[in-house]
């Protein structure tokens, strides 16, 4: 089935989310839709699979034009498409949701034919190599099969065409190469796949075809022979450079001190944290890397003092910091930015300007005599959104409206805000486009070149390559140990798994 | 940035779970309260006497008496089992069925009605009384519930249960007393639910006000309509508001087993209704294509819409639908029960039937059991009222209450709603 996009247009109010684009997706291909967050690739799709309404342009399948008026017209015309975020229902099992909206119904009474809907799954499971239990609860399956389970629904319904909006956003390395190779055995079958994304690596291990969009407008087509960096300029509308700038480091003395820190879940009683013990200098970064789950959140929550430690201790430039309040270690000097952004670094419904101050709105010069400065506040907030280059209607536009990357630079603009001894960053980049990643990375640096103290999380090791002066490798909750910069990915790799420095090397 | 690919095995997922012991916590406390109190409170030596059938019967089955202290104690000795066993399964991140609470309020109760009917020589506990009341009573809050259970399964919360039996009861007295026939009021009696149930839709789904806010003033909305015409129109013309009873329909054969036959099959429509109502709306929510869409609806209103199902219609009719079942409900206090209707006579069994649902874990026949356990719980109370408890009636009057209470608080802190439940649907 041949599908076309025909000069489609969208608009919000006055904003043009889809300016007059047009392309054209083959039977048996892979077409790569790239570009920023917030560039109009996810509203494109969402007008093709019928959730909005376009406001100018045509759909045609088979070079007949279609008008989709819900997504049930798109399915039953042969459309399917995985969402960034699951539309799957979590109490139902894997057979229930892939049968929801197009139930087979079997006796006199009518009643679900679950045999059939298993059995449906099973096939479709089967013919992709996909191991999907149709009885098992979707909620206790781990994201990667969640996501297989949304390829089945939609394949379930003899889809042609099969959108996947951002379907690596929320995989695990492993789980992106394993939707990777499905991706391909799709194309293989004779399906048109619309990979929606803004990693560069994926679009080069796949595509077809590449389409870029930048706000709203297709800028270019490209080829997957493309290099890293031209797809990056392409998408972004300027020249990226995809290692960052670094002088060397010029650490000074050890600012953070972890001695035996160890951490116990209460509820379980699993020791999350086994005694780790490093150190940081000023004007040094650390890395941690490790795959996510070996105690990373863990080890920077309990430095800030968010979760309790069993044993252990933290000292920040000489004076101990366990057992005091997370005020306290605020204004010893500790900046954090969380992993999780939009529940743990923001407050959404709040305004950037308040968000700005999330930390400070109860002493000067935000706060006088107990009443909170407006124009203090609004000045503060001017200025860091131009110093952050946060892209936002306003400053009293709301920050759960941003998209991730200026939602983090909010953070961070924040969190940089109080004089720093300490800036702890857990996945800071996760989730941001190329040119946002580019900008904080550079914020990091320049934190450090200023004698901040800087621990880097991240499950990327490309992030890790980037800013690292130390690599601290975690494993199952311990520091398996700590190697130099230019320590090759196999290493890495084989420390991540548990080996120990001198077994791997 | 790419990702990179490493040959580190990934961690299993597991997410933390804690041991929610509260509940059993809950229980075993009572169940020992129970064994002192009832169990060795009782006088030893004295009895207690049951009668089970009566000689109306299809065939007489004596009366039995028991030791009053042992029989007190063996009943709490159950309810503290099953505390065991709660905490058992506890232990085992297991959640326990309905029956639990509903075997263990009953063991709980017939403890204290043991120790009240002790050394009365005089009264005996009419056992098949005291459980075709407590079925008589449960009929408005397993209605009430199961108009929860359409509602809230869809994502609508309905707290205007309240005012749908009271309307239902309302109008089912005003149209069976004008038409001369009870089961004119029968037929009546939804529609002033559904009417009801379609004012909370439309606010909830269209104008996208708090859910809760509406059914509250809903409440009182039917509170001031229903009294405001029993003080003028019914008062006017008393031919309008007159007391009407349904024929009780012995079911022929069923009815004549001892026991469970004059309680179960012995009734009048509206209970046999029920049976229907319960039934169907179990097999229909859990196995058909309807419920099966409308507890999408209320899990991930969203995937629903993605997948070709219109959300907000399907609120609309359940909650008119549940609303229905409710107004129905509302004809136990007036045609069913031969009374002419008064103000606010349903007296907060709205509230009790939402704990019911509740307890019943949104489920049909859940419902039913949760409903059953209190309805019990208020004929225990009419009956110990009638022995002469040295109980203070007072304290009598609020054991559905406080079964309530402990059944919504102790029991069900693992049970879980639907998840988009009081979230209006906006695209």
């Amino acid at each position: 089935m041949k599908l076309e996009l025909r000069e489609i247009t969208k608009r919000f109010g006055d904003f043009t989310a889809n300016d007059a684009i047009s392309i054209v997706v083959e039977s048996g291909t892979v077409h790569a839709l790239l570009g920023e967050n917030g560039a109009g690739k996810s509203t494109l799709m969402n007008v093709l699979f019928g959730l909005y309404d376009p406001d100018g342009g045509e759909i045609l399948l088979d070079d007949q034009p279609v008008e989709f008026t819900g997504p049930g017209d798109a399915m039953a015309a042969g459309i399917g498409m995985v969402h960034q975020h699951f539309m799957l229902v979590h109490p139902f099992t894997v057979a229930e949701n892939v049968m929801l909206g197009h139930e087979d119904v079997v006796g006199p009474a009518k009643l679900l034919d679950l045999e059939a809907a298993r059995a449906r799954v099973r096939e479709i499971s089967h013919r992709f190599g996909f191991n999907v239990d149709p009885d098992a609860v979707v909620e206790d399956l781990s994201v990667g099969a969640q996501q297989r389970v949304e390829i089945i629904k939609a394949l379930s319904r003899d889809a042609e065409v099969l959108i996947l909006d951002e379907p690596t956003a929320v995989l695990t390395p492993q789980e992106t190469d394993e939707l990777l190779s499905i991706v391909k055995d799709l194309r293989d079958s004779g399906t048109a796949v619309v990979l929606i994304t803004h990693k560069l690596r994926e679009v080069k291990a796949v595509a077809d075809t590449i389409t870029v969009i930048r706000r709203g407008k297709v800028v270019g087509t490209a080829e997957p022979t493309a290099s890293q960096e031209e797809l990056a300029s392409l998408m972004v509308g300027r020249d990226v450079s995809m290692t960052v700038d670094k002088g060397p480091a010029d650490p000074g003395e050890a600012m953070l001190v972890v001695e035996d820190l160890t951490v116990v879940d209460d509820a379980t009683q699993v020791t999350q944290l086994d005694r780790v013990s490093f150190d940081v200098r000023g004007g040094e970064i650390l890395a941690i890397a490790g795959v996510q789950g070996n105690g990373q959140t863990e080890l920077a929550e309990a430095i800030l003092g968010v979760v309790p430690t069993a044993a252990g201790t933290v000292r920040l430039d000489g004076e101990t910091v366990t057992g005091r309040s997370i005020r306290q270690a605020l204004d010893a000097g500790i900046g954090f930015v969380p992993e999780d952004r939009t529940t743990d670094g923001i407050v959404a419904e709040f305004t950037n300007a308040n968000n700005l101050i999330l930390d400070l709105y109860d002493r000067a010069p935000f706060s006088k005599a107990g009443a909170i400065s407006p124009s203090v506040v609004r000045e503060n907030a001017q200025k860091q959104v131009e110093r952050f280059d946060v892209r936002t209607t306003g400053i009293d536009a709301l920050t759960g409206s941003l998209s991730g990357g200026n939602q983090q630079k909010v953070v961070l603009a924040r969190e940089l805000t109080r004089e720093l001894k300490l800036l702890i960053a857990s996945q800071p980049t996760r989730g941001l486009d190329v040119g946002s990643i580019e900008f904080v990375h550079k914020r990091i640096i320049e934190e450090r070149d200023k004698g901040v103290a800087c621990i880097i999380i991240s499950s990327e090791l490309d992030e890790v390559y980037a800013l690292a002066d130390r690599i601290a490798v975690m494993y199952h909750g311990r520091i398996v140990g700590i190697v130099p910069p230019d320590t090759d990915r196999d290493t890495l790799g084989l420390m991540m798994a548990g080996a120990h420095e001198e077994e791997a090397a | 940035m790419s990702a990179s690919t490493l040959d580190a095995p990934a961690t299993p997922e597991t997410a933390p779970r804690s041991k929610d012991w509260r509940a059993s916590i809950a229980l075993g406390v009572i169940a020992l309260i129970s064994l002192v109190v009832f169990g060795f409170g009782s006088a030893s030596g004295a009895d207690t006497t049951f009668v089970v059938a009566r000689s109306t019967d299809f065939f007489e089955v004596p009366g039995f008496t028991l030791p009053s202290q042992l029989a007190a104690i063996l009943l709490s000795v159950v309810g503290l089992a099953l505390a065991g066993y709660t905490a058992f399964q506890a232990n085992q991140f297991r959640k326990v069925g309905i029956w639990v609470p509903v075997v263990y309020g009953i063991a709980i109760m017939g403890a204290l009605l043991t120790w009240a009917g002790a050394g009365r020589d005089a009264t005996s506990i009419q056992l098949t009384g005291l459980l075709t009341s407590s079925l008589f009573l449960a009929v408005p809050l397993v209605f009430g519930s199961l108009a929860g259970t359409l509602c809230e399964r869809s994502g609508i919360i309905n707290i205007a249960i309240e005012g749908q039996l009271l309307a239902g009861a309302f109008l089912a007295a005003l149209v069976g007393s004008a038409v001369g026939n009870a089961y004119a009021g029968l037929i009546a009696a939804p529609i002033a639910g559904a009417l009801v149930g379609l004012l909370l839709a439309i606010f909830a789904t269209k104008y996208w006000v708090n859910q809760i806010v509406v059914g509250v003033v809903l409440n009182v909305l039917v509170v001031g309509l229903t009294s405001f015409f029993f003080s003028t129109v019914m008062s006017d013309n008393p031919d309008l508001n007159r007391p009407l009873g349904l024929a009780s329909l012995p079911i022929p054969g069923l009815s004549g087993i001892p026991v469970i036959g004059p309680v179960l099959f012995n009734q009048n429509l509206l209970v046999y209704i029920l049976y229907v109502v319960v039934i169907v709306l179990q097999i229909m929510l859990f196995r058909s294509r309807w419920g099966l869409r409308v507890r999408a609806v209320g899990e991930h209103p969203k995937a629903a819409d993605t997948v070709g199902i219109k959300v907000n219609r399907t609120r609309v009719r359940n909650t008119v639908l549940g609303g229905a079942v409710a107004g129905l409900g509302g004809a136990f206090f007036t045609v069913a029960s031969g009374l002419a209707f008064g103000k606010e006579m349903t007296a907060g069994k709205g509230y009790i039937a939402l704990a019911a649902m509740i307890l019943g874990r949104w489920s049909p026949k859940g419902a039913l059991a949760a409903a059953l356990l209190f309805g019990f719980a208020d004929a225990l109370r009419v009956q110990l009222g009638i022995i002469g408890s040295s109980i203070p009636s007072q304290f009598l009057a609020m054991t559905p209450y406080l079964a309530t209470i402990f059944a919504v608080a102790g029991l069900v802190g693992h049970s879980r709603p639907p998840a988009a439940e009081g979230i209006p649907y906006k695209k």
